[in-house]
């Protein structure tokens, strides 16, 4: 397609209907309003089925604390994040560099998938105590190999004459790096680090579960709802939608500020 | 020619696989290619003229026998910048901006943007690109890209230009007006050009004189001088002498597809 029909694509005014928010807010506006719909005409106990305006209670009227305990877990997720994902593209870089440690490597790595990490939680309190590093430690493992898999994919996707025209400068390995393998690995980068946001709140959640203190989502949650006050523990589950949500449209922004060409690719 | 060729090809082969599955890609292939011309090597795929280009570029090495551009062996010559390649894709990368693409072997290759610049844009606006600086890749047509391969190939000012069958992904009027301008650079920058294609009308269009290959082994069947005057228009397309060529060079292939039938 030319620049110029690009541009003319751009012009005709979208209407309101055509944003891409408003399809899903009536979706979650129409969920909740037959989910309130099921409670009244059925009437389940609360601790079964607490309808959404008992939860939007529990949620307002204690907010503020669940807001700070919700920074308390999110804060062991970013930790967690940051170091996992961080180890995973530095080991990336390593691996590429040599293809004999890449298929050394990466079939653990991609096996790792399939080993329910969140189940090393205990034993990850018995190493890094009870505190919250116990939790950032089982988040970084989480976070670690797909961050690997996917960094390493990327930077060996760059095409083979996207290579030989490199070679055709006389570039140097350096130069082949950080001008071609590093820019065509982003796209496979930031697919990661966006899964890796959610997968870093549940890991901090579900590892709470096994011991903490009780300012964390994850203790609020499974004492609430151990004593059946479950619209409390709704509410706890609202707030951590809320950090993950931050979170993953966090990493969005910086995918868009260092990849600027990929913004309007979707209008192509 | 008294004058030292500037790519000399002698009794070059290219082998492919082991003793179990051996393909001759080349075998014995010799060619010199004197300083200033257009040399086309057309022929069907597998007759290695594509692997004949990049061995001249160093992108692969001969399996036997010897190549020298401007007396140095390829790897140096690759070294010291003396060729722009062009591939069948643009191969641009789409994190760059048109102008950025065309930068890259300035950046590469350490040499001052200040110095450099006045060259690039030069180079972008000779291709037709002056207003699509800041275009990205994917807002361009296929003729475009390529257009901002061959700025990019120019823009270090090399020697030589090697391209790879760069307006075969393209459709047969964007080819046509593609073949003109390639002729205006090549008549204004005077540079040595190897080009390789499957389009016998476009290697007579465009070439000075024509390498024919066959296939199995890939070898060369056939020199064609062609003496149709420069500068080329639409005229030429239409001229006795240009069916002529385009005749000869099809006997050519014809008869040693015969001959091995």
């Amino acid at each position: 397609m030319s620049a110029l029909a690009a541009n003319e694509m751009a012009a005709p005014r979208r209407s309101f209907w055509d944003r891409p928010w408003v399809a899903p807010l009536f979706v979650f506006v129409a969920v909740l309003a037959v989910w309130e719909l099921i409670v009244l005409l059925l009437r389940p106990p609360t601790f079964l089925l607490p309808p959404p305006t008992l939860i939007w209670q529990s949620l307002s009227s204690q907010f503020g604390a669940l807001m700070s305990y919700g920074f308390n877990t999110f804060q062991e997720a970013v930790g967690g994040f940051l170091i996992g994902c961080g180890l995973g593209l530095l080991a990336a870089m390593v691996v590429a560099r040599s293809r004999w440690l890449a298929d050394l490597l990466l079939p653990f790595a991609i096996a790792s998938n399939s080993v329910p990490i969140v189940a090393m939680a205990p034993i990850a309190i018995v190493w890094f105590g009870i505190g919250p590093w116990s939790k950032v430690a089982i988040v970084a493992v989480m976070c670690f190999f797909p961050t690997m898999v996917s960094t390493v994919r990327g930077l060996t996707s760059a095409a083979p004459d996207a290579v030989a025209l490199m070679h055709s400068y006389a570039a140097s390995d350096w130069q082949i790096f950080t001008k071609l393998r590093v820019p065509s690995a982003l796209p496979f980068v930031f697919n990661a680090l966006k899964i890796c946001t959610s997968v870093s709140m549940i890991g901090a959640i579900v590892a709470e579960f096994f011991g903490g203190a009780v300012n964390y989502l994850g203790i609020y949650i499974k004492t609430q709802a151990g004593i059946l006050k479950t619209p409390d523990a709704w509410a706890a589950i609202v707030v951590a939608c809320l950090y993950g949500l931050a979170f993953y449209f966090a990493i969005v922004l910086l995918e868009r500020w260092l990849m600027p060409w990929h913004r309007h690719r979707d209008q192509r | 020619m008294a004058e030292a060729p500037i790519i000399a090809i002698d009794k070059v082969s290219k082998i492919y696989g082991n003793a179990n599955a051996r393909t001759v890609a080349l075998q014995d292939v010799s060619l010199t290619i004197q300083k200033g011309e257009l040399v086309s090597l057309v022929g069907p795929s597998g007759c290695g003229k594509s692997t004949l280009l990049r061995l001249v570029a160093d992108l692969d090495t001969p399996s036997q026998g010897a190549i020298t551009i401007n007396g140095h062996a390829p790897e140096q010559a690759r070294k010291q910048r003396e060729y722009g390649f062009v591939f069948q894709a643009p191969t641009l990368y789409d994190w760059r901006t048109v102008e950025r693409n065309a930068r890259l072997p300035l950046e590469v290759m350490g040499r001052p943007a200040d110095t450099w610049q006045a060259r690039l844009d030069k180079m972008l606006a000779m291709v037709g690109l002056r207003d699509f600086h800041h275009h990205y890749p994917w807002q361009l047509s296929g003729g475009m890209q390529q257009r901002a391969s061959i700025a990019r190939a120019l823009s270090f000012d090399p020697a030589i230009l090697l391209m790879d069958e760069p307006f075969g992904a393209l459709d047969e009027f964007t080819r046509e007006r593609m073949n003109m301008e390639l002729l205006d650079i090549w008549e204004t920058t005077h540079k040595t050009i190897i080009f390789v294609t499957h389009s016998i009308a476009e290697a007579v269009f465009l070439s000075s004189r024509i390498v024919v290959m066959t296939p199995r082994p890939g070898r060369i069947a056939a020199t064609v001088a062609v003496d149709l005057p420069y500068p080329r228009n639409f005229e030429t397309r239409e001229s006795p002498r240009f069916f002529e060529l385009v005749t000869q060079v099809r006997e050519t292939l014809k008869e040693e597809f015969v001959g091995h039938a």
